[in-house]
């Protein structure tokens, strides 16, 4: 299978390094992603995690080549392969062929005037120049392998005829057809109910093992990353916050806002005694970026600090650097300090100023955006 | 801010018949008629809720939880009456609100109010928060200004800044819409409120401030919720009981920690069993039980247990009748069960 081919180039799967993605708007210029640097290796799953606006899906979207108004700038590589460099017609040759895509909404991505299984035909008959035959076969084949029943029955239908989880599976047989080496899952299970939301995880997790896929799964379940994802990668306001290895991320989460996330979500394993402890404010825009960490002005963290230690939240980016073990990485300038920094340092006196201090008594979500 | 409270104080009694309940539900069903076809023929009707029946006490909040297509938004509906049932009944208050006409219906409308899942398309656009807010107080024969100064302390109360009282929907955030929705919904001061997925459109780390927001103000508004979600986690942080839907029936109901810890239906266990838990350690030691299929069309029930076809314990006499909603001999006695098996 392909995964050879890549053991000997000996080059990850994917290698993302300082990706930027710039949209041109009428209001100006938003930048959505900007330095982002990750690796997916063959048969590992990469968890990619962040709210509206972290650029999660602008990320995926950018490795698929499938920006045309964005200026994508930095560096993509698949198996050793440069894409940006590459023309529209040779990024087509390759999409679908070694590297795939599903989306939350499968509808959107199957024509409804078309049956599933020439659809999926379709797809293999283009990449593979095969048969019409061979490509109906083909197409049988994959949505049997996805657990359709009746897959010859199946094939010959329409995508309203299939139900939600049905749609899902056909959306993976598709972006399966052609043995694709790179899997990336958008939210592929957000649209569904839980119980079909566990099986669609086990599908996707099966197929990887058999296939030896490289999977990037993108959500805003911390749930779906635990149970999937191998490595972690947790996006906050078009930029990396924090980059673990999936068991040190939830043991030890070290950026602020990782741990404010964790620490707000109701579980089923929690006695429900005292109030969530929510994230005050809101997801940040991406039209006015903070000068500094753009999450200081929701951060409990930089609001126990000093003056001084606010100030540089506020106004220094925080560069992304390895914590505690080199596979682990956070943009903080105060990572892993605990979070009720009135002990941090001796002289640590909590001084009453700056605007990043909300007033007291008064309820955290209370800034109007604009 | 006491004109903020209800008529009735805060008093979260259970529903065993010590106090008379605020809400009763009695077999209650609805039934849409199929679709038309481009032919113009019918379909089958959709029976969307089948004979549900329970009680909710002053100050409780009841939690429904199921997956789409369940019935449990139509539920809500019903409940305060944007849907008229096609039979059974709903006591509020001990008076018969079933079929009662619009006009009739408005001097109780007070009391009977709804926060819907999508804050933005809820809101009005071309509306200020004043008129938003004030709007169901003006309903009700106050005067403007009066209705307007109880849109700024509504708008103190849920945390918003009531400075902001001229302002356009779009000018708030997602969370902070939400919060606008809340204090429509409180503005008459209501003895039940609805919330249909009142989060789940909200990101992750705005939806524990909502919740935060509904606890309390149940607390000091002795309000009753029935708080609609397909998400477990959050069901379980804001209910004292929790019902389970499954194609228009209630398959188990019970208090919250109990049925948490101990589900009874099969149906319960692997719901709870699918949810995701952010724990990757716990995730790998887990058992899963994984459902097969999709939950089947209200349209086309299977016979006897609805659930049989998907349940991994399902038995020969599950397929041709139908359990009623019973509590189990072996489990615990706040607890109803709708299975022939139930339990291990």
């Amino acid at each position: 299978m392909t995964t050879e081919v890549l053991t000997t180039t000996g080059a990850p799967l994917l290698q993302v390094r300082d990706l930027q993605v710039t949209f041109t708007t009428p209001r100006g210029r938003v930048r959505a992603v900007d330095s982002l640097a990750f690796t997916v290796e063959a048969g590992r799953t990469l968890g990619i995690v962040g709210e509206s606006g972290s650029g999660k899906s602008v990320t995926s979207l950018a490795v698929m080549g499938l920006h045309r108004d964005a200026e994508v700038g930095g560096s993509i590589a698949l198996a050793g392969q440069e894409l940006t460099a590459l023309s529209e017609k040779e990024l087509s040759r390759l999409r679908g062929r070694k590297m795939a895509m599903i989306f939350q909404d499968p509808l959107s991505s199957l024509h409804p005037y078309y049956t599933v299984g020439e659809q999926i035909a379709e797809h293999y008959r283009v990449h593979f120049r095969s048969g019409r035959a061979a490509a109906r076969r083909r197409a049988v084949d994959m949505l049997g392998e996805v657990g359709i029943p009746e897959p010859a029955r199946r094939a010959g239908e329409y995508p309203h005829q299939f139900s939600g989880g049905m749609r899902q599976r056909a959306m993976i047989a598709m972006a399966l057809a052609c043995e694709p080496e790179l899997l990336i899952a958008d939210e592929p299970t957000t649209a569904l109910d839980v119980t079909v939301q566990a099986q669609i995880l086990e599908l996707i997790a099966r197929l990887q093992q058999e296939r030896g896929l490289g999977v990037v799964m993108i959500t805003h379940d911390l749930g779906v990353v635990a149970r999937v994802a191998h490595e972690v990668l947790v996006m906050y306001g078009g930029r990396a916050a924090e980059q673990a290895p999936v068991d040190a991320l939830f043991a030890d989460p070290a950026h602020p806002y990782t741990r404010g996330l964790l620490d707000s979500l109701p579980r089923l394993d929690d006695s429900d005694d005292e109030p969530l402890r929510a994230i005050p404010g809101s997801p940040p825009s991406l039209r006015e970026p903070a000068p500094g960490c753009a999450f200081a002005p929701r951060c409990a963290q930089a609001a126990a600090g000093t003056a001084q230690d606010r100030a540089r939240c506020a106004d220094v980016r925080p560069a992304l650097e390895p914590y505690r073990s080199p596979d682990r990485l956070v943009a903080c300038h105060f990572a892993g300090v605990p979070a009720d920094a009135a002990g941090r340092t001796p002289a640590n006196v909590p001084v009453p100023g700056p605007a990043t201090v909300r007033p007291q008594g008064t309820d955290p979500d209370q800034e109007v955006s604009r | 801010m006491t004109t903020l409270k209800p008529a009735a104080g805060p008093a979260p009694a259970p529903a065993d018949g010590s106090a008379p309940p605020l809400v009763s539900v009695r077999d209650l069903t609805m039934t849409f008629p199929g679709k038309r076809s481009a032919t113009g023929r019918r379909g089958a009707p959709v029976r969307a809720v089948d004979g549900i029946s329970f009680d909710l006490a002053a100050g409780e909040t009841l939690g429904l939880v199921g997956e789409s297509g369940c019935g449990k938004s139509t539920t809500g509906r019903m409940l305060v009456r944007l849907l008229e049932p096609t039979s059974g009944s709903i006591t509020f208050d001990g008076r018969d609100v079933t079929h009662l006409s619009q006009g009739a219906l408005r001097p109780l409308r007070r009391h009977l109010q709804m926060v819907f899942q999508d804050p933005h398309s809820s809101l009005n656009p071309r509306q200020t928060v004043a008129r938003i807010i004030s709007d169901p107080l003006l309903v009700q024969g106050w005067a403007a200004g009066d209705a307007r100064r109880r849109a700024a302390e509504l708008m103190d109360l849920v945390g918003l800044i009531p400075e902001h009282i001229d302002r356009y929907p779009h000018e708030f955030s997602g969370g902070q819409a939400q919060r606008i929705g809340i204090a429509r919904s409180l503005a008459t001061s209501p003895r039940l409120v609805v919330a249909d997925e009142p989060v789940s459109a909200l990101d992750v780390s705005v939806q524990a401030q909502i919740v935060n927001l509904m606890e309390r103000l149940r607390r000091e508004l002795g309000l009753a919720y029935v708080f609609i979600a397909h998400d477990l986690s959050v069901v379980k942080r804001v209910s004292d009981r929790v019902a389970v839907m499954y194609l228009g029936r209630i398959v188990e109901i019970g208090d919250k920690k109990s049925l948490y810890e101990d589900p009874q239906h099969p149906y319960t266990r692997a719901l709870l069993s699918a949810v995701p838990l952010p724990d990757p350690a716990a995730e790998r030691r887990r058992e899963r039980i994984t459902l097969l299929g999709d939950p089947p069309s209200p349209a086309a029930p299977p016979p006897g247990c609805s659930f049989h076809p998907r349940c991994p314990k399902a038995q020969p006499l599950c397929k041709t009748e139908r359990p009623a909603l019973t509590v189990a001999a072996a489990g615990p006695a706040t607890r109803e069960v709708a299975c022939h098996f139930p339990g291990d």
